[in-house]
């Protein structure tokens, strides 16, 4: 317990365990949007296309200060998304096929930029490779300003245009026809993206960045249908999940911070999605249970006098499977059978089913009536 | 060209066509992100399959890692399926989710040297061609060669065998199964020769650079053509040029080899992008400065003929008047009613006032009219 609390105090995992939470929370506020507009992918393409962005930025200014790589993790990042716009709007490939060649080329020249300077003598370079899948510990008090600082203006500017946003997100044939500007919205929200995701790349790594961007709005939409509500559960999904998985991974030097956090959302988003209000799993399951028809003792009497009469003299009974047939392919027969045998209608013996004395002549009193 | 150089080329050419194969047909189902995936979550795949089977490259190895693939599209389908995330997101969750448990088993239970993170995202074509392969205490060259060469074949018969089924599955899947052919086993068929392909390249292009090689020589090829034949054609031929050009180029500037590939694939994507003769932006724009202009011609006509009855001297068919009446420029409306003069569509009553020709009456009648 005690060096638990130790722990805590640490000032370098403070940093840590802030910044990395700090991202969550963008992440997951800003996501929302990218979720509900069917954009889920473009946090990938993005976070890989921020490589080269990356290496550049190194090579020009020769410091590997946060803020002056994000900066060229930006440029790259838009620089594919305006790939992905041209080639899907004006040519015959299909959307997929562009994010595909933005992601793989852009990553593609990241990793020839980052193996030509390898070869460099500036020591300086060791531990940008780090940006694959990040190292949280690595975070320092700069940083940790820069990251506020960036974060902050994206979520002042998204609550800015919250009205703008949300109605191109939820009808934007609508937003056209009133009179948005909604090209230039739609590349606010890209630009917004691309730059809560610059935010994950020293904590979180680029492969993983765009999982701390779906995921908790994954998450969220389970619980509500309310936006507001929804950007508030994944910013709380995202901040949670990025405390976490900074906190494990700094027990251990060999351990990436990118993938704890992944696996923390992963299994938040699999509780959601099972027990999430209304839209859960498991409700859903025991709404079905419930809603297929639990068969009426008198139907199933009827069917059993079917049977009987049918196969007359040759069986003794018959097993509660070829009852259910007898009554319909879902029915429940389990309970109506059970309520004959009180009723002393109905009697079982080594799993077959039939009626008694009194059974049968019901069974045959209510056969005349339904014809009567 | 020293042998381990031409060795190294050779095995890039090798990758290259092999991965072709399978994206070829990815890129036309539109799966080429549930590729991406793939290609991330057979990381996975290999470190549970390293952990049973410990010989990197063991035909039982790469099959067994392989199914990796299978699993995520399996769960990509199961998420996509309750309907509660749509695709897109489907995707986006389920394989950073597999990709983080490698990464994570690699950080914590391998201390090999076969796998480590550097391997995992960009490989090393040139490392890769240091094991060599060895039988009876003969050399055959290098390990990688042969088994790329190996899972090339393999996907091209697989290709050839099943071209009618991919073609009919892919182009009219409700045509595949009233012809017997299961979409599905299709779709599948083809996951499993995507993972198998991810897996061999692993250990030359890594886990992210291969989808790469299997999405941009397709899409590449797509721009130039429309026949299925020359597509795949072009694709192996695209893939093949850029191993040649990114070996030329990593050598030159000693830097990574599947880097220098990717980044000659996507030159190469740029250019079609921009030229292609019929798909590519700079036609597109020809294309439609060519429509505006054609569809102002006729509205030129069609505006004169409109006015015609109030006598050949109103407002409207002053050359002055256009900018106004119809909303353009100037220099636009210098340029049409030249045109226009030159085609014989409209003459010049005097120096201002404009009328039509016979030839253009009659074409603007046939343009209300249909």
């Amino acid at each position: 317990m005690e060096t638990f609390l130790q722990f805590l105090n640490d000032y370098t995992l403070r940093n840590v365990l802030l910044g990395t939470a700090w991202i969550g929370v963008v992440g997951g506020s800003l996501g929302t949007f990218a979720f509900l507009r069917r954009q889920s992918l473009l946090g990938d393409v993005i976070s890989h296309a921020t490589l080269p962005g990356v290496v550049l930025a190194f090579l020009a200014w020769q410091r590997r200060d946060i803020g002056v790589l994000m900066v060229g993790a930006a440029g790259t990042g838009l620089l594919a998304t305006a790939l992905i716009q041209v080639v899907d709007t004006r040519t015959n490939i299909k959307r997929d096929g562009a994010m595909g060649v933005a992601l793989a080329v852009f990553f593609g020249v990241g990793v020839l930029l980052l193996s030509m300077i390898q070869n460099l003598p500036t020591a300086s370079q060791a531990g940008l490779d780090k940006f694959i899948f990040g190292q949280a510990a690595a975070l320092v008090q700069s940083d940790v300003t820069v990251l506020l600082v960036v974060g902050g203006v994206v979520l002042v500017v998204l609550l800015l245009l919250w009205r703008e946003l949300k109605i191109i997100t939820f009808d934007p044939d609508f937003a056209r026809a009133t009179g948005f500007r909604v090209t230039i919205l739609e590349g606010g929200i890209v630009t917004l993206i691309v730059g809560t995701t610059v935010m994950g790349l020293q904590t979180v790594g680029v492969i993983l960045m765009s999982a701390m961007l779906i995921a908790p709005a994954a998450a969220a939409r389970q619980w509500t249908d309310r936006l507001s509500i929804m950007v508030l559960i994944a910013a709380v999904v995202g901040g949670a999940s990025g405390a976490a998985g900074a906190a494990v991974s700094a027990f251990g030097p060999q351990i990436p911070t990118g993938p704890v956090v992944v696996l923390v959302l992963t299994a938040l988003v699999l509780v959601s999605l099972f027990l999430g209000r209304k839209r859960g799993l498991v409700w859903h399951w025991r709404r079905q249970r419930r809603s297929r028809k639990l068969a009426d003792p008198n139907t199933v009497l009827g069917a059993l006098g079917a049977l009987e009469s049918a196969h007359a003299g040759t069986v003794r009974g018959h097993p509660k499977a070829v009852v259910r047939m007898a009554v319909g392919q879902s029915a429940q027969v389990g309970q109506a059978l059970a309520a004959l045998r009180k009723a002393g209608l109905a009697d079982e013996h080594d799993g077959d089913w039939s009626l008694t004395e009194r059974g049968r002549s019901e069974a045959v009193r209510l056969a005349r009536d339904q014809r009567g | 060209m020293s042998s381990l150089e031409f060795e190294i080329l050779a095995t890039a050419m090798t990758v290259s066509a092999a991965c072709a194969v399978p994206g070829a047909y990815l890129v036309l189902r539109q799966m080429s992100m549930v590729a991406d995936a793939i290609s991330h979550t057979v990381l996975l795949g290999i470190v549970l399959a390293f952990l049973v089977v410990p010989l990197y490259g063991h035909p039982l190895m790469v099959f067994g890692a392989s199914m990796m693939g299978v699993v995520t599209v399996l769960g990509i389908d199961l998420l996509k399926r309750t309907g509660l995330v749509r695709e897109d997101a489907a995707i986006g969750i389920t394989f950073p989710a597999l990709f983080s448990l490698g990464v994570l088993l690699i950080s914590l239970l391998t201390r090999d040297a076969h796998l480590d993170e550097h391997m995992v995202f960009q490989g090393d074509l040139v490392y890769s061609v240091f094991q060599r392969l060895e039988l009876a205490g003969r050399g055959y060259g290098p390990m990688t060669l042969w088994k790329m060469a190996g899972i090339f074949l393999l996907n091209g018969a697989l290709a050839l065998r099943f071209h009618r089924e991919l073609k009919i599955a892919t182009f009219d899947p409700v045509l595949a199964a009233t012809l017997g052919i299961s979409p599905s086993l299709v779709h599948f068929g083809l996951v499993l020769m995507t993972s198998v392909t991810a897996v061999g390249a692993f250990d030359s292009v890594g886990s992210i650079l291969v989808i790469g090689f299997m999405v941009v020589p397709p899409v590449t090829a797509r721009l130039l053509t429309d026949s299925l034949a020359r597509y795949l054609g072009l694709s192996l031929l695209l893939g093949c040029a850029s191993a040649l050009g990114g070996f030329w180029i990593a050598r030159t500037v000693n830097g990574s080899v599947g880097g220098s590939i990717s980044l000659v694939m996507g030159a190469m994507f740029v250019v079609v992008l921009l030229a292609s003769p019929r798909r590519g932006l700079v036609a597109d724009w020809h294309r439609r400065r060519r429509q505006r202009v054609e569809f102002a011609v006729r509205m030129l006509v069609i505006h004169l003929f409109q006015h015609r009855a109030l006598g050949q001297r109103t407002e409207e068919n002053h050359a002055g008047h256009l900018e106004a009446h119809l909303g353009w420029s100037a220099e636009f409306s210098r340029r049409i009613t030249e045109l226009a003069e030159a085609r014989g569509l409209i003459r010049r009553v005097d120096t201002h006032w404009l009328g039509l020709t016979s030839v253009g009456e009659r074409q603007a009648e046939q343009a209300l009219a249909g």
